[in-house]
C-alpha cells in the first residue's frame, strides 16, 4: 500500500503548497491593498501606537503626539486647534483624518518612500518607525490676524506669497476644534461631529478652498486684464458707463451700485471704472470682450482648474457658454462665476507677481524624525497669465482702487496696497457677500490676500467696510 | 518495503544496536521549549505584562509535560519516531502563547473600559494539555501494539457514530454560534467530532483492511477508470449520507468535509483502486452543489467566500478582520505583542492562524505549516514503513485527518476556500482538540516504533528465523 499513501502525500503537500501561495500572496502582495482599505482599523490603531510626526507652522508644532500610556499610546493634539483647522485638518479615530494629516499622513507615519533609511535603521535597531514632520508655508502672525479679523463673521481669508505660491494664511470662520475630534473617546468624537454636522454655517466645511462664491467685483481685475490683453484697450480708454446698462438680447438692467452714471456724460475711463467699480462699463466691456477672452484670462489665472495644495481645493468656475446677457453678467463676477478664497488670492498675486500664477503650495518641507530636511517643495510657475507691461499698468490701476477708490480701508501709511472691492449677490433672497483682494507692497509684493465674508447684508461699500480691514491687517502682519 | 539492511546482518550474529533517535528527541524538545517560553517573554515584554507568573507557570507545565512524554517514550515507545513529539509540542506552545498573548489584550481592553479582567483562557488550556499528555501516555502505557485496536474495529466503528451524533441529542447537545457540535455534561462542555475522527479513523482501517479485496474488485470501465461492483458501494455511501448528516443536522461543514474526504482516501489507499477517488470526487460535488441550493447557511459561506467585502459588517466581519490582520503581519509580522490579533473574533480558537500571521507574519507561518508538514510527513513515513496493512492504513489516516483539517481550516481563514469552522490542531484554544490531536501523536509514536523496531527483540537465534520467516 505504499504507493498510495506515497500518492496521497503527493497530493497532501499540493495542498499544503496552495496554502503557503495563499498566505504569501495575502501577506506579501495583496498586504498594501488590505491596509488601505476603508473599514480597517488595524491601520489606525497602528498609526496611534506609535508617534506621529507633528505639523509645523514656523519652528512650532500645531499638531503633535503626546504619549497617553492607555491602549492607544498617543493623543495627537493641535495648539490653537481653530485656527489652523483648515490647514492641519484632524485626525479622527471614527471618522480619518482630514487636511494635511489626511494628505501628509505617509510621512507623518513615517510610513513614505523618503524615510526608506531610516526604517531600515529601524528595523535592526527593532524600533518602531516615528514619523516625520511636515512644515508648513503658513505665517502664524498673519494667520492669527485673519482670524481675529474673521472673528465673529462667517467667511475666509487666503494670503499667498506671489513669487512663489506658497499660501500664507488659510483661515475659516466658523472653525472647529480638532482636539476634541482627535481625542480618544469616541462618544465625544460623535457628538461633537454631529453637532459641526448640523450647524448651518458649515464649521466643518474648509472654507477657504472649498467654499464657492460668486467674486462679484473682485472679478473685474480679470475682466480688466482681458481688456488689457486685448490690446484694444489702455487704462486711459473711455468706455460708456450709465447709471444703467440694458443687457443685450434682454429685457433686464444692470444698475451701478449707487445708481448714478460713472461719469460726467455717462462716459468713464478703464482706470476710473475700477476705481469705482462700475458695474455698467464692466459689463459692456465684457460683451466687447466676449465670453472666451474672459474665460482664457481666467483660466489663466486658475479658474477651471482644481489644484492640490496638497489638500484638494474646489474648481473655480468659469461658465462654459454663457449668452449676451450671461456674458456682461460674469464680467461682473456675477450669474455662474464662483470662486474660493485661494482662487482670488491667486487672481491678486498674478497681478502683483509680473502676471506669472504661481501654483499654491501649502507644504513648505518635509522632515525626518531627526528634523533634517529630506524634501522642499520648489515653487511652480502654472501660467503666465499677463504680461509684464500689462501687469504693471493693472497693478497701478489697483493701487488706485486703494488710494482714490473704494478700497479705501486697505490703505497702510507707508505702503502701496494694490487692492479691490466686491460684493456678490448669490442669489436673489441671499445675503450678499464681501469680498476684498489686495496685494502689497503694489512694486514687489510680499503678499496677495484674499478675503470673503459671507452674509455680508449690505451693499457694493461692504466689501471696503467689513473685508478691507482684515485684508489690511494681513499684509501689515506679513509685511511687520 | 525493503528491510532495512542493519537489521539484515545480525539475524544469527549479536544484533547491532539500532539507534533510537531518543537524544535527538530530547535535544528538539529543549529546543521547542526553549522558543515557547521566548515566545511568553517577548509577549511578557511588548505588552507591558513584564515577566508575569504565567510564564513561570508556562514553561513549568510545559517543560515538565514535555519531559514525561519524552521518558515515558523512551521507555515505552524506545524506537518512535524521534521528531513527532518535539513538533507537537512546539506548535501547542505556540498556540499557548498566541492564547496567552490574546488574554493580554483581552485583559488590557477590559481594563480600559472599566470591566473586570476576564477568565484567562491560557491556564484552562494549559490545563488540557496536561491531561492531553496524561491520556498520551496512558495510550502509550496500555496500547502495547497498535494491532490491539484492529480487534475492537466494529466497536470503535460504533462509538465513532455515536459521538459524531451526539450533539444532536436532548439535553446535553449544544448549539455554539450556530453550529450543533458541542455537548455539554455538568460543567463541561466537549465537541466529540473531535474524539470521533479518531475512532472513525481506526474504524476504516479496520473495515478496510478486512474488505479491501472485494472494494478492489472491478467489474466495468467507464472513460478508462476501472468501476466497483454495485454492491460495494455500500460503504461509501453510507460515509457520504453520514456526511451529510452532519452538514444538513449540525450545520457543521468542516467536520462533514473532514470525515468524507478521510474515508475516501483510506479507501483508494486500501484498494489502490483510482475509481474511488473518482467516485469520491463526484459524490463530494454533488452533495456540495446540492447543500449550496438547499441550504441558507452553506450558502451564504460561500457567498462570503466570493465577496467578503461585500459582507465586511456582517457575515463576512471573521474573514475580513483576519485578511487585514494577515495584510497588518506581512513579511516579518508586527511581532510578538505588538499586533491586534484580538480584533478577530475567536482569535484563540478558529482563528488562532491569523493571529499568529499577524504577529509572527508570513515567514512564521510559513515556518508554521513546514512543521505541520513534517509532523505530516512523519505520519505517512511511519504508514510506508509499518509492516502490518492495518498499521499502515490506521498511520496514514491519522495524518490525513491532520492534513485535511489543517488544511479546511488555514485555507479558510486565509480566503482559500470558504470558511468552514474547524479548529487549528495543536494550536487552537480548546480541550477536546487538544486531546484529539495529542492522542494522535501517542498513536503515531506508538506505530512508528512497531515501524523503527528492530525485529530481533532477542538474540535467540530461533527467534530471528521465525522472524525471517514471518516478513517473507
Amino acid at each position: 500500500m505504499s504507493r498510495p499513501i506515497r500518492r496521497i502525500g503527493f497530493v497532501l503537500a499540493l495542498l499544503l503548497i496552495a496554502l503557503l501561495a495563499n498566505v504569501t500572496y495575502i501577506q506579501v502582495v495583496k498586504a498594501g491593498d488590505y491596509r488601505d482599505r476603508p473599514g480597517n482599523q488595524r491601520v489606525l490603531l497602528e498609526e496611534y501606537s506609535r508617534e506621529r510626526g507633528p505639523i509645523l507652522v514656523g519652528p512650532n508644532p500645531v499638531a503633535r503626539s503626546k504619549e497617553t500610556g492607555d491602549t492607544l499610546k498617543y493623543l495627537r493634539v493641535y495648539s490653537n486647534g481653530p485656527l489652523y483647522a483648515p490647514v492641519t485638518g484632524f485626525y479622527s479615530l471614527v471618522y480619518g483624518a482630514t487636511g494635511l494629516e489626511r494628505t501628509e499622513n505617509r510621512i507623518l507615519t513615517g510610513r513614505s518612500s523618503l524615510f526608506v533609511v531610516d526604517r531600515v535603521a529601524q528595523l535592526f535597531a527593532g524600533r518602531q518607525p516615528v514619523g516625520g514632520a511636515v512644515s508648513t508655508t503658513i505665517n502664524a502672525r498673519a494667520q492669527k490676524a485673519a482670524m481675529d479679523g474673521l472673528a465673529g463673521k462667517k467667511g475666509a481669508v487666503v494670503a499667498i506669497e506671489p513669487a512663489t505660491g506658497r499660501i500664507l494664511v488659510s483661515v475659516q470662520s466658523p472653525s472647529f476644534d480638532p482636539n476634541i475630534l482627535s481625542s480618544h473617546d469616541p462618544a465625544a468624537i460623535r457628538a461633537y461631529y454631529e453637532k459641526l454636522q448640523a450647524d448651518p454655517a458649515k464649521p466643518l466645511l474648509n472654507r477657504p478652498i472649498v467654499s464657492l462664491n460668486p467674486p462679484g467685483s473682485t472679478f473685474k481685475i480679470v475682466t480688466t486684464a482681458a481688456a488689457l490683453a486685448s490690446g484694444r484697450f489702455t487704462p486711459d480708454s473711455v468706455l460708456p458707463g450709465p447709471a444703467s446698462y440694458q443687457l443685450p438680447d434682454s429685457t433686464k438692467k444692470i444698475r451701478n451700485w449707487n445708481g448714478k452714471e460713472c461719469g460726467p456724460n455717462g462716459l468713464v475711463t478703464l482706470r476710473d471704472a475700477l476705481a469705482i467699480s462700475c458695474n455698467t462699463a464692466f459689463a459692456w466691456l465684457g460683451n466687447e470682450l466676449g465670453a472666451d477672452a474672459l474665460r482664457t484670462q481666467a483660466e489663466l489665472m486658475g479658474f477651471n482648474h482644481g489644484f492640490q495644495i496638497p489638500l484638494r481645493a474646489a474648481t473655480s468656475k468659469f461658465p462654459d457658454n454663457p449668452d449676451a446677457p450671461q456674458t456682461a453678467m460674469s464680467a461682473i463676477g456675477q450669474f455662474d462665476v464662483r470662486a474660493t478664497a485661494l482662487q482670488m488670492a491667486m487672481v491678486g498675486a498674478a497681478v502683483g507677481n509680473n502676471g506669472v500664477t504661481m501654483a499654491p503650495y501649502l507644504v513648505q518641507e518635509v522632515r525626518g524624525p531627526d528634523l533634517a530636511i529630506l524634501q522642499t517643495t520648489q515653487p511652480e510657475q502654472f501660467q503666465t497669465a499677463m504680461s509684464p507691461a500689462n501687469a504693471a499698468q493693472l497693478t497701478e490701476m489697483m493701487v488706485n482702487v486703494v488710494d482714490n477708490g473704494t478700497g479705501s480701508n486697505a490703505r497702510i501709511p507707508g505702503v502701496r496696497v494694490a487692492g479691490k472691492t466686491g460684493t456678490a449677490q448669490t442669489g436673489n433672497d441671499n445675503p450678499a457677500v464681501a469680498w476684498f483682494v489686495a496685494f502689497a507692497p503694489a512694486q514687489a509684493p510680499k503678499v496677495a490676500v484674499a478675503v470673503v465674508v459671507e452674509d455680508s447684508g449690505a451693499p457694493e461699500i461692504s466689501g471696503n467696510a467689513l473685508a478691507a480691514p482684515i485684508a489690511r491687517a494681513v499684509i501689515e502682519a506679513v509685511l511687520q | 518495503m525493503s528491510i532495512p539492511s542493519a537489521t539484515m546482518a545480525p539475524i544469527t550474529a549479536t544484533p547491532r544496536k539500532q539507534p533510537n533517535r531518543r537524544n535527538v528527541e530530547l535535544v528538539l524538545l529543549a529546543f521547542a521549549w526553549a522558543l515557547g517560553v521566548l515566545g511568553t517573554l517577548q509577549v511578557g515584554w511588548a505588552t507591558g505584562e513584564g515577566i508575569a507568573t504565567r510564564l513561570w507557570v508556562t514553561a513549568g507545565v510545559v517543560g515538565g509535560m514535555a519531559l514525561a512524554m519524552h521518558i515515558v517514550v523512551r521507555w515505552k515507545a524506545t524506537y518512535a519516531d524521534p521528531f513527532i513529539l518535539p513538533v507537537a509540542t512546539l506548535l501547542t506552545e505556540l498556540g499557548l502563547v498566541m492564547i496567552y498573548r490574546i488574554d493580554v489584550a483581552a485583559a488590557q481592553r477590559a481594563a480600559l473600559n472599566g470591566n473586570p479582567e476576564p477568565t484567562p483562557d491560557v491556564y484552562s488550556q494549559l490545563t488540557w494539555f496536561t491531561v492531553a499528555v496524561i491520556l498520551a501516555i496512558s495510550v502509550l502505557f496500555l496500547l502495547r501494539d497498535h494491532r490491539t485496536l484492529q480487534r475492537y474495529t466494529y466497536t470503535f466503528g460504533l462509538a465513532g457514530l455515536v459521538l459524531l451524533i451526539l450533539p444532536l441529542a436532548p439535553f446535553i447537545g449544544t448549539t455554539v454560534n450556530g453550529a450543533t457540535l458541542w455537548i455539554r455534561l455538568g460543567g463541561f462542555s466537549f465537541q466529540p467530532a473531535e474524539i470521533a475522527k479518531i475512532l472513525l479513523t481506526i474504524f476504516f482501517a479496520g473495515y478496510l483492511v478486512e474488505k479491501r479485496d472485494s472494494l478492489a474488485l472491478v467489474r466495468s470501465k467507464f472513460l478508462g477508470i476501472g468501476l466497483p461492483r454495485l454492491k460495494d458501494l455500500g460503504p461509501i455511501l453510507i460515509a457520504w449520507l453520514v456526511s451529510l448528516a452532519v452538514l444538513v443536522f449540525e450545520t457543521d461543514l468542516g467536520t462533514s468535509l473532514l470525515f468524507f474526504g478521510l474515508f475516501v482516501a483510506m479507501l483508494y489507499i486500501a484498494t489502490q483502486r483510482r475509481s474511488w477517488l473518482f467516485l469520491g470526487g463526484i459524490l463530494f460535488a454533488a452533495g456540495a452543489v446540492a447543500a449550496y441550493y438547499l441550504f441558507g447557511h452553506v450558502r451564504l459561506r460561500v457567498e462570503v467566500w466570493l465577496d467578503p467585502w461585500q459582507y465586511a459588517d456582517t457575515s463576512g466581519y471573521q474573514i475580513v478582520q483576519s485578511l487585514f490582520g494577515l495584510a497588518n503581519g506581512g513579511i516579518l509580522g508586527a511581532g510578538l505583542g505588538q499586533g491586534f490579533p484580538n480584533l478577530v473574533p475567536f482569535a484563540n480558537t478558529d482563528f488562532i492562524i491569523a493571529a499568529l500571521g499577524e504577529e509572527l507574519g508570513v515567514t512564521g507561518l510559513i515556518a508554521m505549516l513546514l512543521m505541520y508538514a513534517i509532523l505530516i510527513e512523519r505520519g505517512l513515513r511511519t504508514a510506508v514503513s509499518v509492516r502490518d496493512s492495518f498499521g499502515q492504513l490506521l498511520a496514514a489516516g491519522l495524518s490525513i485527518t491532520l492534513a485535511l483539517q489543517l488544511f479546511v481550516i488555514v485555507g479558510g481563514v486565509t480566503r482559500l476556500i470558504p470558511l468552514t469552522g474547524l479548529t487549528t490542531p495543536f494550536l487552537s484554544y480548546g480541550g477536546s482538540s487538544l486531546i484529539a490531536n495529542w492522542i494522535i501523536v501517542a498513536l503515531l509514536l506508538r506505530i512508528s516504533d512497531r515501524a523503527r523496531r528492530p525485529e530481533v527483540r532477542t538474540p535467540s537465534p530461533d527467534d530471528a528465523v521465525t522472524q525471517v520467516v514471518r516478513r517473507v
